[in-house]
C-alpha cells in the first residue's frame, strides 16, 4: 500500500475512535477533561518507561492509561473537598503532573526518544515508517493495528453498554435507581477515553487528540437531538475531517495533524454559521422573527386594553403609540405596516383601531397566554 | 549555602528571577478574577491559542522582537476568547466544549504555520517553539522592561476599576442594575486576564502558563475571604513560587525553570488547601473527630453546640 493510502487510513481511524467516546464527554460537559488527560498521560508513559526501559513496550501504554484515570480521580477529589471549583481543579491538576513529566525527561531520560516534541505534537507522516510484521510479512503500518484495535474497543464498548451510558448521561439519578452504578460507567467512559488517548497521541499528538475528540462530537450536536444520530454522525464528520486534512496537508505540506485539527474548526464553523435550526443565522433570523412577533403582539394587546376607553386618543393615537411602548420610531412604523397588511388594524384619523380580525386575534393569544 | 549566596549575587539568574516573580504576581492578581469567575480554563485556553498569533507575527513582520510576537499573541488569544464567547452565545455548546475546540484547533493552526515557516528558505524560525514550553532563562532586560509595563498598566487598572470588578466578580447582576455595563467590564476584564497571560508565554509556555493563572489564586482564596487579601496573597505566592522556581532550577542541574515554578506553586496550593486555618481539609478532619469524641461524651445525645 502506498506511505498516502496508510496514513489516511490511519487518520480516518483515528478521527473515528476519538469521536466516539468524544461524545460523551461533550454531553457530560466534561470536554476539558480530555484536555487534562491529553497531557497527563504524557507522566505515565514516562513512569512506565523508567520501569521497563523499553519504549515499545505495552507497559507504556497501561501506565498512561492508568494515569488518566488516576487524573480523573485526582481532580474529583479535589473538587469534592468543595475548597475549590471544578474548572479550577482540572487547572491545578493537570499542569502540575505536566510539569513533573516535563521535569522527569529532562532531567533522566535525555538520553533516549522520549522527547516532549514527539508526544503533544505527534507526526502522522511518520506512522508508515514503522511496519508490523508477521512471519516475515509486511502486512502494513503498525499504527493501522494498533488504531484498529482501539477503534473496535470503542465500538464494542459503547454498543454493549449503549443503554447504560445513555441513561447515566442523561439522568444519573435513574441509572443508580435503577442499580447502574454511575460511577461505575463514569470511570468505565474515562478508562476509554484515557485508553483512546493514549492510542492517538502517537499518530496526532497529545493536543490534537482534543480537536478529534471534541470538534466531530460539538458539530454533530448542532445538527441532531438523538444520541445514536449523533454517534454517527461524529463518526462521519470524523473522517471527513481526517481526509479533508490530509489532503491539505498534502497540498500545502505542512503538518498533517495541525491541518486536520484546522479542518475541525473549519467544517464546526460552516455548521455553526449555517445549520438548519441551530446555526447562527437560522437563529440570529428566529430572534428577529420572534422579536417581530412578539412586537405584534404587544401593540395588539395595547390596544385592546385602551380600546373605547377615555385615554384611546393619547394610548392609541398613530403618533403617541411609539412614547407609550417605549419603541424607536421606524420600529413602531415597520410593526404597524406589518399589523395593517395583516388587516389586523386600520386607521381612522389620528387614531389606530382595531379591526375585527385583529380583536379576534388578541382574544386569542390572550386565551392561549392565560389558559 | 554558599551557592544560594552567589546564585542571588549572580546577574543573569537576577534577571529571570525578577521576571519570574512579576510574572508570578501579575497572572497572580488577575488570576483571582479569572478563578472567582469561574472562568479557569479560559486561561489554559487563550494561552494555546496565541501560538498561531506568535507564529503568524513572525511571518508577517519578519522578525523576533518579543514585543512583535506578543502582539501576535495577543491578537490570536482575543480572537479565540471572542469566537468561545459567541459559540456559547449563539448555540446550545456549552462553555467547556466550545473553549476545548477552539483551543485544539487554534493550536492546529500554530503547528500548520509552523510547518510552513520552516519550509521558507533563509528564515530563522528557531525560539519561536520556545512559546510552546517557554524558556525563562532566555528573558533579557528588555523582557524585563516590557513585563514591567505591562504589569503597571494592569495593576494600575485594577486599582482604577477595583469597585466595579469586586461588583462584577460576585454580582454581575446588581451591578447591571446599578448601571455598570457588563458588557463592558467583561470586555475590558477579559482582555486584562489575556494579556496577563500573553506576557507569561515565554516564561512557561503555553502548555503551563494555566496552572500560574489558577494556582496561586487558588491557594489564597483558602486563606481568606476578602477580596483584597485574596488578591495580594495570590500574587505574593505568584512571586515566591517564580523566585523558588528559578533558583531550584538554577542549583539543579538540568532541571527546567517553568516546570519547577509550576511545582512550586502547586506545593503551595495543596498546602493551602490542607491546612487553611477554618476551613481546610485538616480542619475539618480535626473537627469531624472533636464531633464524634463529643457525642461520646454526651452518650449518643448531643444537646448544645458542638464546636
Amino acid at each position: 500500500m502506498a506511505p498516502q493510502i496508510e496514513i489516511q487510513i490511519i487518520a480516518v481511524i483515528v478521527a473515528v475512535a476519538c469521536a466516539l467516546p468524544g461524545v460523551f464527554l461533550v454531553l457530560r460537559k466534561m470536554s476539558m477533561m480530555s484536555d487534562s488527560i491529553t497531557h497527563t498521560i504524557l507522566l505515565g508513559i514516562v513512569l512506565a518507561f523508567f520501569m521497563t526501559h523499553d519504549l515499545s513496550s505495552p507497559l507504556l501504554i497501561a501506565g498512561a492509561a492508568l494515569m488518566g484515570v488516576v487524573t480523573v480521580w485526582l481532580t474529583e477529589t479535589l473538587s469534592r473537598t468543595r475548597l475549590l471549583a471544578e474548572d479550577a481543579a482540572i487547572g491545578v491538576v493537570f499542569p502540575l503532573l505536566f510539569s513533573v513529566a516535563i521535569i522527569l525527561i529532562t532531567r533522566y531520560a535525555g538520553s533516549v526518544h522520549l522527547d516532549t516534541d514527539s508526544v503533544l505534537l505527534g507526526e502522522l507522516a511518520f506512522a508508515p515508517f514503522d511496519r508490523m510484521i508477521i512471519g516475515g510479512m509486511d502486512i502494513g503500518a503498525k499504527a493501522i493495528y494498533t488504531t484498529g484495535i482501539l477503534l473496535l474497543i470503542n465500538l464494542a464498548a459503547i454498543i454493549v453498554f449503549f443503554k447504560e451510558l445513555k441513561v447515566a448521561i442523561f439522568d444519573p439519578m435513574l441509572a443508580a435507581v435503577l442499580g447502574f452504578s454511575p460511577a461505575l460507567v463514569h470511570y468505565g467512559l474515562m478508562t476509554l477515553v484515557s485508553l483512546t488517548t493514549v492510542g492517538a497521541f502517537q499518530a496526532v499528538g497529545s493536543v490534537l487528540v482534543v480537536a478529534f475528540m471534541i470538534g466531530p462530537p460539538v458539530t454533530a450536536y448542532l445538527l441532531t437531538d438523538d444520541l445514536k444520530r449523533m454517534l454517527i454522525l461524529s463518526g462521519a464528520i470524523g473522517i471527513v475531517n481526517g481526509i479533508l486534512g490530509y489532503q491539505a496537508a498534502a497540498l500545502l505540506d505542512v503538518s498533517i495533524a495541525g491541518s486536520m485539527a484546522v479542518v475541525t474548526g473549519l467544517v464546526f464553523l460552516s455548521v455553526f454559521i449555517f445549520a438548519p435550526r441551530r446555526g447562527l443565522i437560522s437563529s440570529l433570523f428566529r430572534r428577529r422573527n420572534q422579536k417581530i412577533e412578539f412586537a405584534k403582539m404587544t401593540l395588539l394587546f395595547h390596544l385592546y386594553n385602551h380600546e373605547g376607553s377615555e385615554q384611546e386618543a393619547a394610548e392609541c393615537g398613530i403618533d403617541t403609540i411609539q412614547a407609550q411602548l417605549h419603541w424607536e420610531g421606524r420600529f413602531t412604523g415597520k410593526i404597524l405596516a406589518l399589523l395593517e397588511q395583516d388587516r389586523s388594524i386600520a386607521f381612522s384619523g389620528e387614531l389606530v383601531r382595531l379591526t375585527e380580525r385583529g380583536r379576534a386575534n388578541s382574544i386569542k393569544c390572550y386565551e392561549k397566554l392565560l389558559s | 549555602m554558599s551557592d544560594v549566596i552567589a546564585l542571588f549575587q549572580d546577574y543573569t539568574f537576577q534577571t529571570v528571577a525578577l521576571g519570574s516573580a512579576l510574572l508570578g504576581s501579575i497572572s497572580g492578581v488577575l488570576g483571582s478574577f479569572a478563578v472567582l469567575r469561574k472562568q479557569s480554563l479560559l486561561g489554559d485556553g487563550v494561552s494555546h491559542s496565541a501560538l498561531p498569533g506568535v507564529v503568524m507575527a513572525f511571518i508577517l513582520l519578519g522578525n523576533k522582537n518579543t514585543e512583535t510576537l506578543l502582539l501576535g499573541a495577543l491578537v490570536s488569544g482575543l480572537l479565540a476568547t471572542f469566537f468561545i464567547v459567541s459559540i456559547v452565545r449563539h448555540t446550545r455548546v456549552k462553555f467547556d466544549s466550545a473553549l476545548a475546540l477552539v483551543m485544539s484547533v487554534f493550536f492546529g493552526l500554530g503547528l500548520v504555520l509552523l510547518t510552513y515557516v520552516q519550509k521558507i528558505p533563509n528564515s530563522n524560525q528557531a525560539g519561536l517553539k520556545r512559546f510552546i514550553f517557554g524558556q525563562a532563562s532566555t528573558l533579557m532586560q528588555r523582557d524585563i522592561l516590557l513585563i514591567a509595563i505591562c504589569g503597571t498598566v494592569l495593576l494600575v487598572l485594577v486599582i482604577l476599576f477595583w469597585k466595579e470588578f469586586k461588583l462584577f466578580t460576585f454580582d454581575s447582576g446588581f451591578a447591571q442594575s446599578l448601571g455598570f455595563s457588563p458588557k463592558k467590564l467583561n470586555l475590558l476584564l477579559s482582555f486584562m486576564v489575556v494579556l496577563a497571560i500573553i506576557i507569561g508565554l515565554q516564561t512557561v509556555g503555553v502548555i503551563l502558563m494555566s496552572a500560574m493563572l489558577i494556582t496561586p489564586a487558588v491557594a489564597a482564596r483558602q486563606w481568606t475571604n476578602k477580596l483584597w487579601v485574596m488578591v495580594i496573597l495570590s500574587a505574593l505566592f505568584g512571586a515566591i513560587s517564580g523566585v523558588l522556581g528559578t533558583a531550584v532550577s538554577s542549583l539543579v542541574p538540568r532541571l527546567p525553570t517553568g516546570p519547577a515554578i509550576v511545582v512550586c506553586i502547586s506545593a503551595i496550593a495543596v498546602m493551602s488547601v490542607l491546612c487553611a486555618p477554618g476551613r481546610g481539609v485538616l480542619h475539618r478532619v480535626y473537627q469531624r473527630r472533636k464531633n464524634r469524641v463529643l457525642y461520646k461524651l454526651e452518650e449518643g445525645v448531643p444537646n448544645g453546640p458542638t464546636n
